[in-house]
């Protein structure tokens, strides 16, 4: 490709991301110029109580209990999600893989099915869960797992499918080892990369979830956010500043996992 | 292939000069002051292992790529600063060649689309160049459809449908079978000399340079090593390189001495350069394998240290009392009596050899 | 795989089936059995207007989603493979797409709700109230706005891969055969994405068609869309017995979204072929 094309690319470029930019930030910026509002001028109040977090379990107890769960429904949902999914997809591709298509679609259903219809239909599985389990808000764990299975499935998938896994297990199973083993010693280690994508993606989707919490009457960080905005709006807006900023965070490290692999595949 | 669709997609074929040519990028010369002019109607291969520059030299020639100096004369022309879809080159690439959602005769009709031909000129002109490559069944298949030789030929004939002044193949056959390989290269060298365009291959399988260029170019770190028929650049190697790279070479200690000889292991031999190196010089020699003989003898401290059966000719191992290993080619009838263990004479026949100093 | 198996069958199987059986079934006080009352409910006005703007919301909103959204994912293809540009959009864009709801509603309320920010610094420097015709943030135009916020995030995630598909040869092709770049858009490059395009549209529509908290969040009256007046249902807001009602509105919306996954498939094959 030569210098002039390459020049005018690099043009559009800049004049699709400036407008977009500028559109996407733009948000961002409102939300901080809001929670520094203040009778004569800025605070840094908001924050500052943020960054207490015993301040927090005082003022705001809905919103301290909301994050808690949801990180505990984040990292639940990631263990029960991998201990179920990664056994599952292994044993379909080396034994069954007639199971494969069936399976692939029960992974992706989910996405077909919109939430607010899941929970529909969840009420009446939730009441027995209550029943057996408790009404904790932890067991929200149970539909997150349904949820986060597409986005799970596919990262999976592509990992899977990027090493032999027939032959890896073969080879191990022939040095006699057990299937426990060839799964945790063979191989989890080399799907790594794509075990830690579908572990963040789901995290990132358990702490954005809102419909699911809210109609079964559960606690989590969205719903917590919501309830709190009807009394407090700047705590709530700051709160949502942060949780978006973090998911970013999180996301973005993610792309460096991915992306070192790949350089370590051509060197 | 019918006379009239040669006939057709004949032309007369026009010269090709690069001067000149550098490209840098960063710290790497792709292309370090390269030189080549191609004759009316030849094809040039250009050979060489990855990164020496061979496919920036192409793609200069084609527009793809700007050089950072030198300059691109076709037909008398100076094509420069000429755009590439502008340039009337017909290309055809390693790989993802056809455009997947046009069928075989949409493909080749593409170029003459783009003329704004009419649709019965588009429909004839194409019907003939898929003739010309053998596919003429194909024409309403998809390229997913089609075998990876197959997609290579309509790729062929779409270059060709638009009789461009010159062919730029880069490393067509690289992505195919073996025996696809072999088939195919004879096919496009056929076709090549009925049409007469001039033609530009690239390749790093030397096999296939030799197999069907007139002339083969020989290229390492942006530049060219050796330009010369595939005979020459065989059977006398410019420089060390040419000689490992092409073909198999054993290399042997030598000492230059007097009438542009070189002595090696007790015997004298012609060399290719006779100004290579001053006499009395500690040389490395290239032996092809072709040129030593073995002569089965119990008394000769040299020995077999294994025998390979390829076909139609074997190839022996030798180890030789001073500690190094040579390899010669023997004729497979021969190689029974060469067992690992038996004592053999070794003697080199009187070609001409390159050296490179020690 | 038994375990899994059974998992699926509780968490989601049953849940599905809840929705469709229950559909057809009559509300307790009703007697039970079988009935298409609960259908038939479905063309009342209140449920239809809902339709409506639910579709209306989902179309605008993909369609405009769809083509912001792909010129953004033109610019990062475009951009270095491994580069930060094309990291740190993709990131965003993770995030966006996912997080929705709660969060986007409460940025939206700090930038052009009634005290937000642009609100307020037009009024201040050019004397603009924005909201003097009314106010439309949550109606159709202002729902359009947010939807956009996580759509176009969307399309960049669905659409990058169509386009990273797109192979140079192609373009270098079309150019040595004698092509400008607008013959190789018209003929080859827009061929070959538009099924791609047009699946992810319909993977928009359907994204936007599904969503609850988004329009949970910023309307406080009525229930202009189906997620909403699924909610209603559920709750009871309105009436009592009504929970059969919802799941009435639940498997109409399935549907209206089976549909729509089932285009996207097919056209999704035809982009694997040709880009994959």
């Amino acid at each position: 490709m030569n210098a002039a094309r390459r020049r005018k690319q690099s043009l559009l470029r800049w004049f699709v991301l400036v407008p977009l930019g500028a559109f996407f930030l733009l948000p961002l910026y409102a939300m901080l110029e809001f929670t520094t509002r203040s009778a004569d001028g800025r605070t840094a109040e908001v924050w500052t109580t943020l960054l207490d977090w015993r301040q927090i379990q005082e003022d705001y107890p809905e919103l301290s209990a909301g994050v808690v769960y949801s990180l505990e429904q984040a990292a639940l949902t990631a263990v029960l999600m991998l201990v179920l999914l990664v056994p599952t997809m292994v044993w379909v591709r080396l034994r069954l893989p007639w199971l494969r298509r069936p399976l692939e679609f029960l992974c992706l259903l989910p996405l077909t099915i919109p939430a607010i219809v899941l929970v529909v239909g969840l009420a009446p599985v939730y009441a027995w869960v209550t029943y057996f389990v408790g009404g904790s808000s932890l067991t929200l764990t149970f539909a997150y797992v349904v949820l986060v299975l597409p986005f799970a499935y596919r990262a999976l998938d592509a990992g899977l499918a990027a090493i032999d896994v027939k032959t890896l297990s073969e080879a191990a199973r022939s040095l006699g080892a057990g299937w426990g083993t060839v799964l945790w010693r063979v191989v989890l280690p080399n799907i790594r990369s794509a075990v830690l994508s579908a572990a963040f993606l789901s995290v990132a989707l358990v702490l954005g979830e809102f419909t699911i919490a809210a109609l079964l009457n559960r606690e989590n960080l969205q719903v917590a956010i919501n309830l709190l905005g009807k009394s407090s709006a700047t705590i709530s807006v700051a709160v949502s500043l942060v949780s978006l900023v973090l998911a970013f965070v999180l996301l973005f490290a993610l792309s460096f996992v991915g992306g070192r692999r790949r350089s370590k595949e051509t060197s | 292939m019918t006379a009239e669709a040669v006939a057709d997609l004949r032309r007369d074929g026009v010269e090709v000069a690069l001067a000149g040519l550098r490209r840098t990028f960063g710290t790497v010369h792709a292309l370090d002051g390269l030189d080549l002019t191609l004759a009316p109607g030849e094809l040039v291969a250009l050979l060489g292992p990855s990164g020496c520059g061979k496919t920036t030299a192409l793609r200069v020639l084609a527009g793809l790529e700007d050089a950072d100096a030198g300059t691109v004369t076709v037909g008398g022309k100076d094509l420069t600063r000429v755009p590439a879809n502008k340039r009337n080159m017909g290309m055809v690439f390693q790989a993802y060649s056809l455009f997947p959602h046009l069928t075989a005769v949409e493909n080749v009709a593409f170029g003459l689309r783009l003329r704004k031909a009419g649709a019965a000129e588009r429909r004839t002109r194409a019907a003939e160049a898929l003739e010309l490559v053998g596919l003429s069944a194909q024409a309403d298949r998809y390229p997913h459809e089609m075998s990876g030789g197959q997609q290579q030929r309509v790729a062929l004939a779409r270059a060709l449908a638009i009789r461009p002044a010159v062919l730029l193949l880069d490393e067509p056959l690289s992505a195919l079978d073996a025996k696809v390989r072999v088939q195919l290269r004879d096919e496009i060298r056929r076709i090549q000399l009925e049409v007469g365009t001039t033609t530009l291959f690239v390749t790093h399988d030397q096999e296939e340079a030799l197999a069907v260029a007139d002339r083969v170019g020989v290229m390492r770190a942006g530049n060219l090593e050796q330009i010369a028929s595939p005979e020459e650049v065989y059977a006398r190697p410019a420089t060390a390189f040419v000689a490992e790279f092409v073909g198999l070479s054993n290399r042997l200690p030598g000492v230059v001495a007097a009438g542009g000889t070189v002595e090696v292991l007790g015997q004298v031999l012609p060399l290719a350069d006779a100004d290579a190196a001053a006499r009395g010089t500690a040389v490395t020699t290239y032996v092809r394998p072709e040129a030593v003989e073995v002569a089965v003898d119990s008394a000769s401290p040299a020995r077999v240290v294994a025998a390979a059966f390829l076909g139609s000719s074997s190839r022996v191992t030798v180890a030789l009392p001073g500690g190094e290993t040579i390899l010669a080619q023997v004729p497979s009838a021969a190689v029974s009596e060469l067992a690992p263990g038996t004592g053999v004479r070794v003697e080199f026949a009187r070609t001409p050899v390159a050296v490179s100093p020690a | 795989m038994v375990p899994f198996g059974a998992y699926l069958v509780v968490f989601l199987i049953i849940p599905t089936l809840v929705v469709v059986i229950g559909a057809f079934g009559a509300s307790p006080e009703d007697g039970g059995g079988a009935t298409l009352e609960n259908i038939r409910a479905l063309g009342d006005r209140q449920v239809l207007d809902a339709f409506v703007f639910s579709i209306s919301l989902s179309a605008a909103s993909a369609i405009i989603g769809a083509v912001l959204g792909a010129l953004l994912a033109y610019a990062v293809a475009t951009a270095k493979p491994d580069g930060m540009l094309r990291r740190v959009v993709t990131s965003a864009c993770a995030v966006l797409a996912q997080f929705g709801g709660v969060t986007l509603a409460f940025a939206f309320y700090a930038t052009i709700g009634l005290t937000g920010f642009v609100t307020i610094y037009l009024a201040d420097h050019f004397d603009a109230n924005i909201y003097s015709g009314g106010v439309w943030l949550f109606e159709l135009p202002g729902l359009t706005l947010v939807y956009t916020y996580f759509q176009i995030p969307l399309m960049l995630i669905v659409f990058l891969p169509a386009l990273d598909g797109i192979r140079p040869q192609w373009r270098e092709a079309a150019e040595s055969l004698g092509g400008s770049t607008w013959q190789y858009w018209r003929l080859v490059g827009g061929p070959l994405l538009a099924p791609a395009f047009l699946g992810s549209t319909l993977l928009l529509f359907a994204n936007a068609f599904s969503a609850y908290a988004t329009a949970a969040a910023l309307v406080s009256q009525g229930a202009p869309i189906v997620p909403l007046q699924i909610r209603n249902a559920l709750t009871s807001e309105v009436l009592l017995g009504q929970e059969n009602v919802g799941k009435a509105l639940a498997l109409g919306m399935v549907v209206v979204v089976a549909v729509v996954m089932w285009l996207y498939a097919l056209l999704q094959r035809r982009t694997a072929r040709w880009l994959g």
